[in-house]
């Protein structure tokens, strides 16, 4: 039977014989091994793609290195492996990857049937639909009877079904597995309409032949919270990723960057001082499981999440998505850290 | 002396058997029961051990475990349905459409597998030096060649460059030709129209009888009867009659062109016709060397008998060559069944909702990767074994009836 076929078999096994993976104390493993180990997409530009030397970078990417740098004081301590929405479940299961860093939505069955644990969003999206503009549609209400093109092992696929079903729409699904056929098919007119999430869509557009003669529809039709994902069961682990995103976020509300970091360490307030480290005495690193200078090293060798977000997916990239929703609560957004104290 | 005592003589050489009495441990035979036992119980056991230890560690995980989701609500639609489906269907449904896919591609391509398998192997063995490269080079490609580029070529390098919907290639009666796929017009039977399709069963039926008759006929005196006209006559001939004489009592709905596709009518999409031409052109070739090698092992001595005894060409093969070459080619023919419903699963790759695509949409959404694994080994397993059972029997009635 197929390669797929054989390695679900495989994550079974493992599942089966070895599964002490998901109650074993990860950072200790990570610790162990010497690198954190990421799942990530196969290539979405701007969250996970790698480079034609293999080099990733990404969003997605950059969390991943955060983690990295919080546990080893280096960014590049960091390993990908690239998974299909449909692989990625599996791969993290049976601990084949130490963390989900992959546009992954948070949904309530992952977080409970799936053996998942959520809890931050580095990005929050909302699906979309692309078409070709030579189709002359607005509106996503007019697509009644069209060809789409959806990557299946995602919400994406369950959310076009309802949002069709609700509006009384009838339409043909062309199910792919891999990113990368879907977004040929679309390519080549199998479909006459992609669905993803928006971010994917800006992302995947730039893969195009012709980028400029599709565009994406107005409508936004589901909530996609988009953040990283670990085994149940292991809450230190749990603890740390969480808190590298509320460490990035925190740094780009108190105006820490990865220039000024040196400085804010050495003549900050007490909140900056306690957050990067320079507190006496303090104990949140050991408490956390790792050194006391954790939120200076994500600040100093990755950036602050207004930073990350700039340099992958901000205006001045390709993608240009603006900050939007994905604004600190203090500007009208959803990126809210929790005190670091 | 029969061949066990003859056995138990060799063996018992160091304690004669004669004397009755041999220790249990000695007896080969209670030591062979012995063995098996144990085997059983220790196999038995791992597969226990393995199941408790998965349930545990499943629990552990804290992931979902039974098959009780197969009762929950899909919410993903499917492309291509033989049955009625929508996101509102159970997961037991969507991998029944999933098994039906397999099914049906499997069987489409067994049967044209076939048909251009023979043809080639014929082929092959041509008198004419053309013919016979064609053929050789038809089997050196397909069968050199990955299925999955098979696959990938169809779907990328030929369907995916046809033109759009708007722009279709017109076939004739209503049909067309575009990158969606191919669009015919659906047949809507009126009342009546069960009258032909009963008509077209008796003539099947009749057409066994007069073979039957035909045959007993030739036995006991010799006198031969055009049996292929009759059945012919039979099997088509009459239905059609009923149909025209009931005044075609069927009516058409033409694809018509809609705002993105082509509507009504029926359609094949490109991932079935893909998967389906790979699977066919490929295994075909495989078919084609173990039809040439069935008929090259049928002695010369066959052909130059029959000769003798004044058959004409084609009575030659079809009396004494291809019955004896059949035998030989049934036993491989049904390993390369098998592989195709097997290489099916490559249906993945183009998007074809086949059992292992749905299964694995399935398994992303509910984690249960080991019941949905279990689930595919057993759907394959039934598979095999059904399609090595038919061949079984097909074989068994093949096979040489010694008078
Ligand atoms: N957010 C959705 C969809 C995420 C997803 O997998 N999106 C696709 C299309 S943008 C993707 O990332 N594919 C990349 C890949 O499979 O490598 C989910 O979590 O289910």
């Amino acid at each position: 039977m197929s390669k797929k076929l054989l390695s679900a078999a495989l994550g079974a096994a493992i599942l089966g014989v070895g599964a002490h993976a998901a109650s074993a104390a990860t950072l200790d493993d990570v610790k162990a091994k010497g690198f954190v180990q990421c799942g990530v997409s196969q290539g979405i530009p701007g969250f996970s793609n790698p480079d034609d030397a293999g080099n990733w970078s990404g969003l997605d990417v950059d969390y991943c290195r955060g983690i990295a740098a919080a546990i080893f004081g280096d960014a590049n301590a960091a390993k990908f492996t690239p998974l299909s929405s449909k692989d990625r479940f599996p791969a993290l299961q049976s601990g084949e990857v130490d963390v989900l860093t992959r546009n992954t939505t948070w949904t309530i069955s992952r977080d409970t049937s799936l053996g998942f644990n959520f809890r931050t969003v580095n990005y929050y999206d909302g699906q979309g639909f692309m078409v070709k503009k030579s189709l002359g549609v607005k509106s996503a209400l007019e697509l009644s009877g069209a060809a789409v093109c959806v990557q299946t092992g995602t919400t994406t696929e369950l959310n076009v079904a309802d949002y069709f079903k609700a509006n009384g729409m009838e339409y043909k699904p062309v199910v792919f597995e891999k990113e990368a056929d879907a977004t040929g098919a679309y390519d080549a007119g199998r479909c006459d309409v992609y669905t993803t999430d928006q971010s994917g869509l800006y992302a995947i557009r730039l893969n195009l032949k012709n980028p400029d003669e599709n565009m994406v529809l107005p409508e936004v039709i589901s909530k996609e919270p988009l953040g990283p994902a670990v085994r149940q069961g292991d809450d230190q682990w749990f603890d740390l990723v969480t808190w590298v995103h509320y460490a990035m976020v925190n740094a780009e509300e108190l105006g820490i960057t990865s220039e000024n970091v040196d400085d804010m360490k050495a003549n900050g307030g007490p909140e900056i001082k306690r957050m990067l480290g320079a507190e006496e005495g303090s104990k949140i690193g050991a408490d956390l499981g790792v050194s006391e200078d954790w939120a200076y090293n994500i600040i100093k060798l990755v950036g602050n999440y207004g930073e990350v977000f700039a340099r992958n997916v901000g205006p001045d990239t390709p993608i240009k998505i603006e900050r939007g929703i994905n604004a600190l609560w203090t500007k009208g957004g959803l990126q809210y850290g929790p005190p670091i104290r | 002396m029969g061949k066990k005592s003859m056995a138990d003589h060799a063996l018992g050489s160091v304690k004669p058997s004669s004397s009755g009495k041999v220790s249990l441990i000695y007896d080969p035979r209670a030591r062979g029961i012995f063995y098996q036992v144990l085997t059983v119980f220790l196999v038995a056991l791992f597969v226990f051990m393995v199941t408790q230890n998965t349930i545990h560690n499943l629990q552990k995980a804290n992931i979902a475990s039974g098959f009780g989701f197969l009762e929950g609500r899909a919410g993903f639609d499917i492309g291509q349905s033989l049955i009625e489906y929508s996101s509102d269907s159970t997961y037991a449904d969507a991998l029944l459409v999933g098994l039906l896919n397999t099914v049906q591609v499997a069987i489409a391509g067994v049967i044209t597998a076939s048909i251009i398998g023979f043809i080639i192997g014929l082929g092959r063995l041509s008198q004419n030096w053309l013919i016979a490269k064609i053929c050789q080079v038809y089997v050196e490609i397909f069968r050199n060649i990955p299925p999955l580029l098979v696959i990938f070529f169809w779907y990328k390098g030929v369907l995916s460059i046809l033109p759009n919907a708007k722009d279709s290639l017109e076939l004739p009666f209503g049909m067309y030709l575009n990158n969606r796929g191919f669009a015919f017009p659906k047949i809507i039977p009126e009342s009546g129209f069960g009258i032909a399709v009963a008509a077209f069963i008796i003539g099947i039926v009749a057409s066994v009888i007069v073979s039957r008759w035909a045959r007993q006929r030739q036995m006991q005196t010799g006198q031969q009867f055009p049996i292929g006209w009759t059945r012919l006559g039979l099997i088509l001939g009459l239905p059609i009659l009923v149909f025209v004489v009931l005044g075609a009592p069927v009516s058409f709905e033409y694809p018509e062109l809609g705002r993105f596709n082509l509507r009504g009518g029926s359609n094949i999409g490109p991932e079935f016709i893909s998967l389906y031409l790979a699977l066919s052109f490929y295994t075909a070739s495989f078919i084609a060397e173990i039809v040439r090698g069935g008929i090259k092992a049928v002695p010369k001595g066959q052909t130059e008998a029959a000769n003798a005894l004044g058959f004409r060409a084609g009575l030659t093969n079809r009396l004494v060559i291809i019955p004896q070459a059949l035998r030989i080619i049934i036993p491989p023919l049904t390993s390369q069944y098998l592989n195709l419903t097997k290489n099916s699963s490559l249906a993945v790759a183009v998007g074809f909702s086949d059992v292992v695509a749905v299964g694995g949409t399935m398994l992303n959404q509910t984690g249960q990767a080991v019941e949905i694994v279990a689930i595919w080994l057993v759907i394959y397993l039934s598979i095999s074994v059904s399609t090595a059972l038919f061949m079984n029997w097909f074989n068994a009635k093949m096979a040489l009836v010694e008078r």
